[in-house]
């Protein structure tokens, strides 16, 4: 059985990463923008799990823990922060919330 | 005895602090007792300290408390000394002040500014005390600068009224002016000598400078313009008279007795710079001599009665300047005490007199008091006889003929400065007997509006007396010649050569009293036989325009306001961008343009934030890949 | 197991590629599973099956259900659809793709520049995790309880009820 190459799982962790970043900067409702933000960060979990992988190392996948543990704080802040937004606002749309226009 | 001197400045720093730090918590009562306790303490030190001085048979004494600095060799003290000059100083400054403090307690009762007032004039007093005291001159500029300051608070005390102010700030741009020439010259009596100790600036000036040298001349100058300033003399006057918008007791303490005497005291201080160039010296006596003419001539048609005084306080100052021009150092000092007595007491009988009238200044709306106030009448009319130098019973013959003598017999003397002193002297016979007349006889015009108290009585009476006896002091030598004052200054002072025969003494002195008494009749002819001639005299046009231009002080302001004061305006008009400022103003618009560049990245919307993140992102690892 | 790896590799791109396009939050968020899932498998098949099982358990199981409450908290009817038709439109797409194209290629460029290497066959299990990750990695492990603790704060923070003095402003 042919081994699969590095390149081919970077180059899954680059197309995932790739596809949220066009989400960040699309979509602008920020619920899609968060879950873009977990593709991103999924994708690179999946760049650390695919070079341990590499040398059949733990470190890797531990990298991959601590991008689970971010992950979880980001979203639960994230989500408090969409639930305040929409109770001042009323809206989901980021570009309302540009009162910081230089 | 002698080390309790430094005890004599530091009890009205007490009270200032006191007053100042905690003054409102103070009830009037308790401010009048800190206040004057203060003051006693201050004077009965300043007693102790002259007795223990007397017996000691010292002619000087130092006391070093710390020193203040030390850099690279320039080390002022916090040190004073005491001679005969310093003692007389200090002696007048503590008593007069300790008087008018106590009459101060009950003029400004109704006043809301009360623990302020007393803090300033504790400062005052503090600041005087130290000027005189000083062994240094930068620690004497200390000093200098503190009654400058004290001035400048007390003028503008009612500062709610904005003229008060216009006025405290005239007398303190005014005096700048000499107080910038004097620092001047303390820096070029640095270079000389690389010292600022007034003794050792005295003993070594004669062995490093001739007589008539440039660096002696200049230095003199410079402390000479100080003096001026300070003393109100020609042509930087024009501060003093504006300066009675303050209360009375300050006008009398600070404007007439001591702080304005700074500059005889300065001049006296350092008189081997001044022997050192005799033509200094003479333009001082020839400015005194001017001086004491032209403020004379003013305040013969002042109708406000402060003001009155305030060129009369000018012309007398100019007497001492004469003096000390002429070399007669301890006549200069001599009339000094005397003018300190007799002045703050016309001052605070005036004072009695305002209050008494519901603050009206004007003279003319007086009249008639003699009855009504018979102790502010005796007192002011003793003050104004020894103003007018009324002979052999006041003080203030006997230290004006001192000057006029020496002003004829001395060296440096001549018969000009004698001539411009006894038309002086007949000038100060007319005014001061019109204010006694125009004030204090006639009919009543406005009704007494409140007593003097006993606090305000008190110092009258005290400041009455000395006035009178404090001339036997010094007496000529047609009258015996007893001058324990003169014997006592010239521990400190040069003993001026006298040459003069006892005849021409007597002969001079007649002169002088005739002079006098001729002033005297001139007032009680126009002001008291015929009251309408003086307003039958304004009908020429002449005398009128004459009355107008003495009346202003000689337009001396008008003439300032136009070569000073318009010109700057102008050009303040002119520059009102500030030419300067476009050179630098480049780095503003730079700044400007990229804040406004960068201004527009910031659009607040996350998606555009995370666009530069993602374009940078590219950018970089473009220059990775590439290079 | 190539062919799993292939398979599933393309399946999570589409799903999501469908994530992204969506108007929908909910169905959004369905095929965000799905690409979490299918990713799953890709770890399992790259010898990480704990990471596999993490990747089910917390993202697809905990953080995903979390969305949900949002979205359900939110209470977004058949209008919001509506509204995100109005947001999207296609000239947005322009931009935000060629971005991302450039940076693909980029990324793609830089994977080429390297040899050729294979991936082990090794399988690292929870155990040999279990050890580093107490091991070596012990201060990570603390500084992680930490942001955890912190994000914790401040989501309880900002979800309490408004204060008075917060309404005044």
């Amino acid at each position: 059985m042919a081994q699969i190459p590095m390149e081919h799982g970077l180059l899954l962790a680059g197309i995932l990463f790739v596809l949220g970043l066009t989400g960040v900067l699309v979509r602008r409702n920020i619920i899609f923008l968060l879950m873009s933000i977990e593709i991103m960060l999924n994708a690179a979990g999946l760049a650390f799990v695919v070079a341990g992988a590499r040398w059949g190392e733990a470190g890797g996948q531990i990298m991959f823990l601590f991008i689970l543990a971010i992950t979880a704080a980001e979203v639960a802040v994230g989500l408090a922060l969409v639930l305040a937004m929409f109770k001042k606002v009323k809206t989901l749309d980021t570009n309302v919330l540009n009162q910081l226009k230089g | 005895m002698l080390n309790t001197l430094w005890l004599v400045p530091t009890f009205p720093l007490i009270g200032f602090l006191l007053l100042a730090l905690a003054g409102g918590t103070f009830t009037r009562k308790a401010i009048a007792v800190i206040t004057l306790t203060a003051m006693g303490l201050s004077l009965v030190c300043s007693l102790l300290v002259t007795v223990s001085f007397l017996h000691s048979g010292q002619t000087e004494f130092t006391q070093v408390l710390w020193t203040w600095m030390d850099v690279r060799g320039f080390d002022p003290a916090i040190g004073l000394h005491l001679d005969a000059l310093s003692v007389i100083f200090m002696l007048v400054v503590t008593f007069v002040g300790f008087l008018i403090h106590l009459y101060s307690t009950e003029f400004m009762t109704e006043d809301p500014g009360y623990a302020r007032f007393f803090a300033y004039m504790n400062l005052f007093v503090m600041s005087m005390l130290l000027l005189v005291l000083a062994d240094n001159l930068v620690f004497l500029y200390l000093g200098w600068e503190g009654v400058g300051l004290c001035s400048y608070l007390l003028i503008g005390f009612w500062y709610q009224d904005s003229a008060n102010g216009h006025a405290a700030q005239k007398a303190f741009i005014v005096t700048r002016v000499g107080d910038a020439a004097m620092a001047i010259g303390l820096f070029l009596l640095f270079t000389h000598f690389g010292t600022l100790h007034i003794q050792e600036i005295l003993q070594l000036a004669p062995k490093r400078w001739e007589t008539g040298s440039t660096a002696a001349i200049t230095a003199a100058l410079m402390l000479m313009i100080g003096a001026f300033g300070k003393s109100a003399q020609l042509p930087l006057q024009t501060w003093l008279p504006d300066a009675m918008a303050g209360p009375t007791p300050v006008s009398a303490l600070i404007h007439a007795a001591t702080m304005v005497t700074a500059g005889v005291y300065l001049i006296a201080r350092t008189h081997v710079l001044f022997e050192l160039a005799p033509s200094i010296q003479l333009v001082v006596a020839i400015v005194g001599a001017i001086t004491l003419l032209v403020a004379g001539c003013s305040a013969l048609v002042q109708r406000d009665i402060k003001r009155v005084l305030a060129y009369s306080t000018i012309s007398q100052i100019g007497y001492m300047f004469l003096a000390l021009g002429v070399g007669a150092w301890s006549a200069a000092v001599f009339h000094f005490m005397t003018h300190a007595f007799f002045k703050a007491l016309l001052f605070l009988s005036a004072g009695a007199v305002i209050m008494a009238m519901s603050h009206e200044h004007d003279m003319f709306k007086m009249g008639g008091l003699y009855k009504k106030l018979p102790i502010t009448f005796w007192t002011f009319l003793i003050g104004s006889a020894s103003l007018a130098a009324l002979p052999l019973v006041t003080a203030g013959f006997y230290s004006k003929d001192a000057i006029l003598w020496n002003a004829l017999i001395l060296d440096s003397g001549s018969g000009w400065l004698w001539l411009a002193g006894i038309l002086g002297a007949f000038i100060t016979a007319v005014y001061s007997s019109r204010m006694v007349i125009v004030t204090f006889f006639g009919e009543q015009k406005k009704e007494i509006h409140q007593y003097p108290g006993l606090r305000i009585q008190t110092p009258l009476v005290i400041l009455a007396v000395f006035s009178v006896i404090a001339g036997f002091l010094d007496m000529p030598h047609s009258l015996g010649g007893f001058a324990p004052f003169s014997g006592f200054l010239h521990t400190a002072l040069p003993h001026a050569e006298e040459r003069g025969s006892v005849g021409l003494e007597v002969l001079m002195q007649l002169i002088a009293a005739a002079v006098t008494f001729g002033g005297i009749y001139l007032a009680y002819v126009a002001y008291y036989k015929k009251p309408d001639m003086p307003q039958a005299l304004m009908t020429y046009p002449l005398l009128n325009n004459v009355r107008n231009f003495w009346f202003h002080g000689w337009r001396f302001d008008d003439l300032y306001n136009a070569i000073f004061i318009q010109p700057f305006v102008c050009a303040a008009r002119w520059n009102k961008q500030d030419a300067f400022d476009a050179i630098p103003q480049w780095i503003t618009w730079v700044n400007y343009g990229l804040y406004w560049t960068l201004r527009q990245t910031q659009t607040g919307n996350i998606r555009w934030y995370a666009s530069g993140v993602a374009v940078g992102a590219i950018i970089l690892i473009a220059l990775v890949v590439l290079l | 197991m190539n062919a799993v790896f292939y398979l599933s590799s393309i399946l999570a791109v589409a799903a999501t590629v469908m994530v992204i396009t969506q108007l929908n939050a909910v169905h959004a968020l369905l095929y965000l599973v799905v690409s979490l899932l299918s990713l799953a498998v890709v770890f399992f098949t790259l010898g990480a099956p704990f990471i596999a099982a993490l990747e089910i358990i917390v993202y697809a199981g905990a953080i995903m259900v979390l969305f949900i409450f949002v979205i359900m908290m939110l209470n977004l009817g058949k209008e919001s659809i509506g509204e995100e038709i109005h947001l999207l439109s296609g000239k947005m797409w322009i931009g935000p793709s060629l971005i991302a194209a450039i940076l693909l290629i980029e990324l793609t460029y830089i994977m080429a520049l390297a040899p050729n290497q294979e991936l082990g066959q090794t399988i690292v299990g929870p155990k040999e995790i279990g050890v580093a990750l107490y091991g070596r990695y012990m201060l990570g492990v603390e500084l992680a309880s930490f942001l955890l603790l912190a994000g914790l704060v401040a989501a309880y923070h900002l979800g309490r009820k408004s204060q008075p003095s917060d309404e005044q402003q």
